[in-house]
């Protein structure tokens, strides 16, 4: 099935800026689905709020547009009670991080077989630009005018730590990264995050004198690498690309499953 | 043997001019027109990379192949 017919085409030319990089991961993302062959009414999609939330309203699947930060614990009943069902999270930096944090790292933590996708653009855009935590030390942001003193998070050291068991990255210049990411974290059982760094011209862009979106691409082009390559040893400061987690651990449902089934046969006596 | 690039579909309503394509083009094949929005100069240098259509924020380009090959 071609990715134009997973998308609601009523809904286009869809409210992202011009430039956003939120398009390019909804694209990636169709692309993974198309290549895996999912039906439609295999997928459920499962959003917070926040610009990147709004990816949705734009697809024909099985969707839920819920609470700021709370998408993984709706995620997490919708997989709990139709475990055969392809359960997809897409979420912005501060969705995921600030108000959905604590979510975030229990969801890490059960391993519950779903995809978390971090659309990390480093800012608050739908609010008006304020600094989110992944924003990081220097960056300008309209609640932080003489630039932000907060170190970020690490998404891929966060999930790891809390017990993803896969974690990628890429960015959405290296498009076909992200169509391959998505799908292999689809396929993973387990709980699977992917970090995709977006570009939000609009704010992140004016704010920190980017000239346009092409200079932000240009910027993900040359300070990113594929993980444990030669440049990242002479250039520390770069940013790694790649899959960083990839293990295999029980899975959430399979050992509720069997709990049900002990609590069954107990009762049976 | 490359697949050969039969038309670039532009969907003029849902482009927003973001130049992305233009810029990436690693052929030069496209650039925005007088009302901002992306249009094809020079179909024939076109290499069918399809980065322009897979790199478009919105859903707007569409890179068509000959032989009854999916788009």
């Amino acid at each position: 099935m071609p990715v134009k017919d997973y998308i609601r085409k009523r809904f286009f030319p869809h409210i992202w800026c011009p430039g956003c990089g939120h398009g390019i991961v909804l694209g990636g993302m169709l692309g993974a689905i198309e290549e895996l062959g999912l039906k439609k009414k295999d997928v459920v999609m499962v959003s917070g709020i926040g610009c990147s939330s709004r990816i949705v309203g734009y697809v024909d699947f099985h969707t839920l547009h819920t609470l700021h930060g709370r998408a993984l614990a709706f995620a997490t009943g919708v997989k709990f009670s139709r475990p055969e069902l392809n359960v997809i999270v897409p979420m912005g930096d501060g969705d995921a991080t600030a108000i959905g944090g604590n979510h975030f790292i229990h969801a890490c933590r059960r391993n519950i077989n779903m995809t978390a996708i971090v659309m990390n653009n480093r800012i608050y855009g739908m609010t008006g630009g304020q600094f989110s935590p992944l924003s990081g030390p220097g960056i300008y942001a309209t609640t932080a005018p003489y630039s932000s003193i907060d170190y970020d998070f690490d998404i891929v050291e966060l999930a790891r730590g809390s017990g993803a068991t896969f974690v990628a990255r890429t960015t959405v210049y290296h498009v076909n990264e992200v169509k391959d990411y998505i799908k292999k974290a689809i396929q993973h059982k387990g709980f699977s995050v992917v970090e995709i760094l977006s570009q939000c011209p609009t704010y992140f862009g004016r704010k920190n004198k980017l000239k346009d979106v092409n200079e932000m691409l240009e910027y993900f082009k040359n300070n990113t690498t594929p993980v444990g390559s030669q440049a990242k040893k002479d250039n520390p400061n770069l940013i790694e690309r790649g899959i960083f987690v990839q293990i295999q651990k029980e899975e959430y449902c399979d050992k509720y499953l069997n709990v049900i089934e002990a609590a069954s046969k107990e009762v049976k006596g | 043997m490359a697949k050969k690039v039969k038309e670039i579909i532009v969907n003029k309503e849902w482009c927003k001019g973001c130049g992305i394509c233009v810029h990436f083009c690693p052929k030069k094949v496209l650039k925005l027109d007088k009302s901002n929005k992306a249009a094809v100069t020079d179909l024939d240098s076109c290499i069918g990379c399809k980065l322009c259509e897979l790199r478009c924020p919105d859903f707007a380009i569409e890179v068509k192949f000959l032989d009854n090959e999916q788009s």
